[in-house]
């Protein structure tokens, strides 16, 4: 049993939510952490299939990929891997709130902080996104490539859609769970003996953070050493 | 102490109270979070899906009576064994066990009053339901033809049917099966009674706990694979493409990736049945118990390392061939552990040939048939002789006819009285047991033959001289097919007529039999305190029983 777990236990007054399944909350607290690292590694599987394609095409056509990549916005990827970095800041720190404190409007204002954070750096892919529009960079009947191997700089292109458009999705996901966090904290619901669904977001949101970090480097650094 | 002993409790819960009758109507079932509710509802819907894929399955037969093409055209012939393997596969086989019986057997098996996540297990349901209707639409408003491996670039190029709804309804299906991983993988490590360690665990919890371990694993590839079909068809983006620069190879790798650990998903629960079968019906112990529980672990890592033995001949190194020829061996051996341990748990044991005991023995010599018939595919020499043949339709409804559903059988006639408080007809249910090993081994064995003389598969006329042996595989089918109705129909009159069930009616260990048939809401009536070891039977038993 975790320390913490231990703490949450000693605390004595059970919170409100222990389902009738459980004994008691610290059996609750650690079924739903397990179950929330089960749930990621289905996640790094899901992705998993996307970054083997990647590493296939780019050992095929690893010129094709070198130039595609740099057709890429690397100060805005840049800039948007520090936002989403700092975006992990503020979601640990409102876990470690809610861990030790009452204070759920503090816990609310890391929460609303992360969502800020996370809608910066989906408004700048948004932005990456009609860049690329714009170039007709994206895969599909209007796509039209200056450079050589167009054929398999689109390759390249579909994937980078699809994986960042993937990770986009699961950060859509996470900011609706955050807003709702962030009522329920201004609710008071959280603190000490019940921070539960706070620390599982953070879990999920840092995954999604983890993911990018891989995803920054494979789309946006292949040939920039040169 | 002697409370984990085979107490045996008051036949019915106080004031008769149950799962079944606590409360009714619609609402009650559509809303319920109780595993064993949700259990059967997936084997209603199961049962369904089951009986539509058996249709299409006895259309095939029928078109192969006789040699010419007469009774359906190629196209159509090709959207049956499509839709045969799809709905068979992905709405019937991986759901099967896992889905009712360890739905409804694991809280109760391991002394907890729900599933750690009941919502969840509800939302598997629905997830489910969603999957099978979209999976549906497309059957009825034309079915697809690309076989139920989606291979590229046919099925994103060249074939003309209804493939994107299919591949949707497929991966919707796939979180369903995450989902319930998840739940059992949790609830297996944090619901436990007190007591009740890991080497204490029922052998069934063992394989459900290795096929959940599949189901978190590989299930998210497949996800992916599919929707990145879907992609490749809506927006021809060629990433299995050819002729765009696209891999179709890498489809194959992705697809069996998933795939061939699926036919785990498959057998590895059903083994788990066999596993308690074999013990109740011999009053004894099982030999080795961790060398089974350790087998199925064993089988799941294993499963995810062999893929490659489908693509022997689809452009593979020999380095690469002979490594995924090496591995499937080597998959052999945790499997024939088990069969060996089933065997001598047999020995000097005081059988007794009820219906389950008959599937389980039944399980024991096709599951033994159908895995050595699949070295003969992991052969690297063999296999291209054989592949695509008949042989290896052969090889593998073995696995998953004679294996998955005989064990799947077996164990809903052996937990039919805890479920539903009702015995079914016990001479009855041998015939049909026995029907159903007849019917199968018709149906199926000259099929092994046709494929060794080169008749292929997926293809709707073949030469004259397969005929006898063809007109031999659908006359097996026939009574294939009667020995799943019989079930079927006094299945259903028993829970009516059927004899009350007592609380342990086969006189097993194992903690769902010292609840009441059928058993209440919360499982049980206190927390059960485990004290003793797995199938603690005495040694008397074996002798007198």
């Amino acid at each position: 049993m975790s320390e913490r777990a231990t703490a949450l236990a000693g605390q004595g007054n059970l919170p409100p939510a222990t389902a009738h399944q459980f004994d008691d909350a610290v059996q609750q607290h650690e079924a739903s952490g397990l179950g929330m690292w089960v749930f990621l590694l289905t996640e790094i599987l899901f992705f998993g299939g996307l970054f083997t394609i990647y590493t296939v095409y780019r050992s095929l056509y690893p010129e094709a990929f070198g130039h595609a990549s740099s057709t890429l916005d690397i100060e805005l990827g840049t800039i948007n891997t520090a936002v989403l970095i700092g975006s992990s800041l503020t979601m640990a720190l409102a876990v470690h709130t809610a861990q030790v404190s009452r204070n759920g409007r503090l816990v609310a204002l890391f929460l609303f902080a992360t969502i800020a954070l996370g809608s910066v750096f989906l408004g700048i892919k948004a932005i990456e996104y009609a860049q690329k529009f714009h170039e007709h960079h994206v895969p599909g009947p209007f796509f039209h490539y200056e450079g050589a191997d167009p054929q398999q700089s689109e390759l390249f292109f579909c994937l980078y859609f699809l994986m960042t458009g993937l990770h986009a999705i699961h950060m859509v996901i996470g900011v609706g769970i955050l807003g709702v966090l962030g009522v329920m904290a201004l609710r008071g619901r959280f603190g000490p003996d019940y921070y539960t669904p706070v620390e599982l977001t953070g879990l999920y949101w840092h995954f999604v953070d983890i993911v990018w970090i891989f995803l920054f480097p494979l789309l946006y650094l292949v040939e920039r050493h040169t | 102490m002697e409370t984990a002993e085979r107490i045996d409790p008051p036949a019915r819960a106080d004031g008769g109270t149950n799962y079944l009758n606590v409360n009714y109507g619609v609402r009650s079932w559509l809303l319920t979070v109780d595993h064993k509710r949700i259990g059967l509802l997936y084997l209603g819907s199961i049962t369904v899906m089951f009986a539509l894929g058996g249709f299409f399955a006895l259309l095939i037969r029928l078109e192969l009576l006789t040699p010419a093409g007469d009774l359906v055209g190629p196209d159509t012939y090709n959207k049956l064994f499509t839709m045969h393997g799809i709905i068979m596969v992905f709405f019937f086989l991986i759901p099967s066990i896992p889905a009712t019986l360890g739905n409804f057997l694991i809280p109760m098996m391991i002394g907890a009053r729900d599933m750690a996540f009941p919502k969840l297990n509800l939302a598997s349901w629905y997830i489910f339901i969603v999957g099978a209707l979209f999976t549906l639409w497309a059957v009825f408003t034309g079915g697809v033809d690309t076989g139920w491996t989606f291979y590229t670039p046919y099925s994103t190029v060249g074939s003309h049917t209804k493939v994107i709804p299919v591949a949707v309804g497929v991966f919707i299906n796939g979180f369903s099966s995450i989902l319930t991983g998840l739940n059992f993988i949790v609830t297996i490590h944090r619901m436990r009674a007190p007591g009740l360690t890991w080497m204490r665990l029922p052998l069934f919890i063992w394989a459900l706990y290795a096929t959940s371990i599949i189901f978190i694993l590989g299930t998210p590839v497949i996800a992916i694979t599919l929707a990145l079909v879907g992609v490749e068809r809506a927006f021809h983006i060629g990433i299995f493409d050819p002729a765009l620069g696209g891999d179709p190879v890498l489809f194959q790798h992705l697809f069996w990736f998933y795939s061939h650990p699926a036919v785990y998903i498959m057998i590895l629960p059903s083994m788990g049945v066999v596993s308690e079968l074999i013990t109740c019906f011999s009053r004894k112990a099982p030999f080795g118990y961790t060398f089974i529980a350790i087998s199925s672990l064993a089988i799941a890592f294993l499963g995810f390392l062999v893929w490659g033995h489908h693509m022997f001949v689809a452009g593979m190194s020999p380095y690469a061939g002979l490594i995924f020829s090496f591995l499937s061996f080597a998959v052999a051996i945790p499997s024939a552990v088990k069969v060996f341990n089933w065997t001598a748990t047999l020995y000097k044991g005081a059988i007794a040939f009820k219906a389950p005991m008959i599937y389980a023995l039944g399980f024991i010599g096709l599951f033994t048939i159908g895995g050595l018939t699949g070295l003969f595919l992991a052969s690297l020499g063999l296999d291209v002789h054989v592949h695509d043949t008949y042989f290896v339709v052969a090889h593998f409804h073995y696995i998953m006819v004679g294996g998955a559903l005989m064990g799947y059988l077996g164990g809903i006639h052996f937990w039919w009285p805890k479920i539903t408080g009702r015995m079914y007809p016990e001479s009855l249910a041998r015939i049909a047991a026995l029907i159903v090993f007849l019917g199968f081994n018709l149906t199926f064995f000259p099929q092994f033959i046709l494929g060794y003389l080169g008749m292929p598969r997926r293809y709707h006329s073949y030469p004259d001289e397969f005929q006898v042996l063809n007109v031999m595989s659908t006359a097996g089918a026939s009574i294939l097919g009667i020995g799943y109705l019989l079930p079927f129909c006094y299945l259903l009159w028993s829970l009516r007529y059927g004899e009350r069930a007592s609380s342990n009616p086969w006189g097993a260990t194992g903690l769902e039999w010292q609840t009441p048939s059928p058993p209440p809401t919360e499982n049980f009536p206190v927390t059960p305190i485990v004290d003793v070891p797995p199938y603690h039977y005495s040694e008397e038993e074996a002798v007198l029983v």
